[in-house]
């Protein structure tokens, strides 16, 4: 139902569709750019859903369809919409593309949907939508934006997941459900450390990664 | 009882940043200063203890299945609940937009002073997820309602403020270079949030 949307309606006409300038838009929201320890958007519903890999996964996903579509749409009405009233027009838009989402996760991953609960609805207000919306899709044509929502989208996941993994191997000793850690070593006197399964190692774990970002690429360092 | 239970539940144990992360992109921006973080705390009190009633009475005489009863039998079978997202959002968008032209014909003053956090509140998690966590537990009366937010506003409060003094000391000490700014907020969040878990359990 989702993606329906998200396929691009409009392309670059003199660009090739995959040129430097546009696939840097997808690298860089990896690293040099990356929404959540780069830019600190969409911190907010990002943590709290990291306990096991599956839902950081099912999350990431959603959050780059709801990015990747009203970077599109809005990209396309960016002309006809009056600035005073952009944000109600923003938030609409993104409303209706994360009831969407939301059914479509009700309907073929129950589950999933149940635990993510109201995180799922909170993507409306997850910053990376707004603030990709704000900065980039107003001013730029649909292709761009909508390749600018992926990577986005796509960046954020990827420190959901890894996020996620560190919490499920050492909390609970699975990835994706399936026990990683062998029972000999449980034998030998190894327990699961419940504190990485508890809110506040979320955090930690994400500041550490921060960490390890910025001692390899100097120039991320804040002043203070 | 219960509500004060409720109150002191929300602000502790289900604290909106410790528990559920909510609004940390805010908690985080503005949080440099503990005079900003008094100004942004406030206005979440306030803003949150008014939408969550407004959108509890939505939820229970207009979205809910069965919700439109009152209208008559007729209506007694539709389940409007799809739309909450939609409703809750706009409701806290015209709220807020509301509540900035009335501060500002009426006390020029206080609009000084919050003037530039109150539209960033319109995109605050915490505000929206308020609403939503009020649809999920499905408090008995909008009384209920009502406490669980300003509780949860204050929770905010407490835990902005707290950071924001925080961050004024650590000016002062030496931090690892690629941990300062960002990484260094994150840690100390993730420890303040270990200290609130000992709340943890205790009912009044």
């Amino acid at each position: 139902m989702s993606t329906a949307v998200a396929e691009p309606e409009v392309k670059a006409p003199s660009e090739p569709m995959f040129s430097k300038k546009t696939l840097k838009l997808i690298t860089d929201p990896f690293n040099d750019n990356n929404p959540i320890t780069v830019q600190v958007l969409g911190i907010c519903s990002a943590l709290a859903i990291t306990v096991q890999v599956k839902q950081a996964i099912v999350m990431g996903l959603s959050v780059m369809v709801v990015t990747a579509a009203s970077n599109l749409i809005l990209s396309l009405i960016r002309n006809y919409v009056p600035n005073r009233i952009r944000i109600i027009v923003q938030l609409v838009i993104v409303a209706a593309l994360v009831i969407l989402v939301d059914q479509t996760l009700k309907a073929f991953v129950y589950d999933v949907s149940k635990a993510l609960s109201v995180f799922v609805g909170l993507i409306i207000t997850n910053c990376i939508v707004m603030g990709r919306i704000e900065a980039f899709a107003l001013a730029n044509k649909p292709w761009p934006s909508f390749v600018d929502g992926i990577g986005n989208g796509a960046g954020y996941g990827a420190i959901l997941v890894a996020v996620a993994v560190i919490r499920e191997l050492f909390g609970s000793g699975k990835l994706l459900g399936f026990q990683v850690i062998p029972d000999a070593v449980y034998a030998a006197g190894y327990v699961n450390n419940g504190l990485m399964i508890l809110p506040p190692m979320a955090l930690i774990t994400v500041g550490c990664i921060i960490w390890i970002q910025r001692s390899k690429n100097t120039k991320l360092i804040e002043k203070h | 009882m219960e509500y004060l239970n409720t109150f002191v539940k929300a602000i502790f144990i289900e604290n909106m940043i410790f528990a559920y992360f909510l609004g940390m992109c805010s908690y985080l921006a503005v949080s440099k200063t503990v005079k900003t973080a008094v100004g942004l705390g406030l206005a979440v009190i306030f803003v949150l203890g008014f939408t969550v009633p407004i959108n509890y009475l939505l939820e229970n005489y207009l979205l809910k299945a069965g919700a439109l009863a009152w209208l008559g039998e007729n209506f007694a079978s539709i389940d409007l609940s799809f739309l909450s997202f939609i409703m809750f959002i706009a409701v806290v968008a015209s709220f807020v937009q509301l509540v900035e032209m009335a501060v500002e014909k009426f006390s020029p003053a206080l609009y000084a002073s919050l003037g530039i956090f109150l539209p960033l509140i319109a995109v605050n998690c915490s505000i929206l997820g308020g609403a939503l966590f009020m649809q999920e537990r499905q408090f008995s009366n909008v009384g209920m309602a009502t406490i669980f937010a300003f509780g949860s506003g204050v929770g905010w409060f407490l835990a902005i403020v707290a950071l924001a003094a925080i961050r004024e000391k650590l000016r002062y000490s030496n931090v690892p270079p690629a941990l300062r700014g960002l990484g260094i907020t994150f840690i100390i969040t993730g420890l303040m949030g270990i200290a609130f878990m000992s709340f943890m359990g205790i009912t009044l």
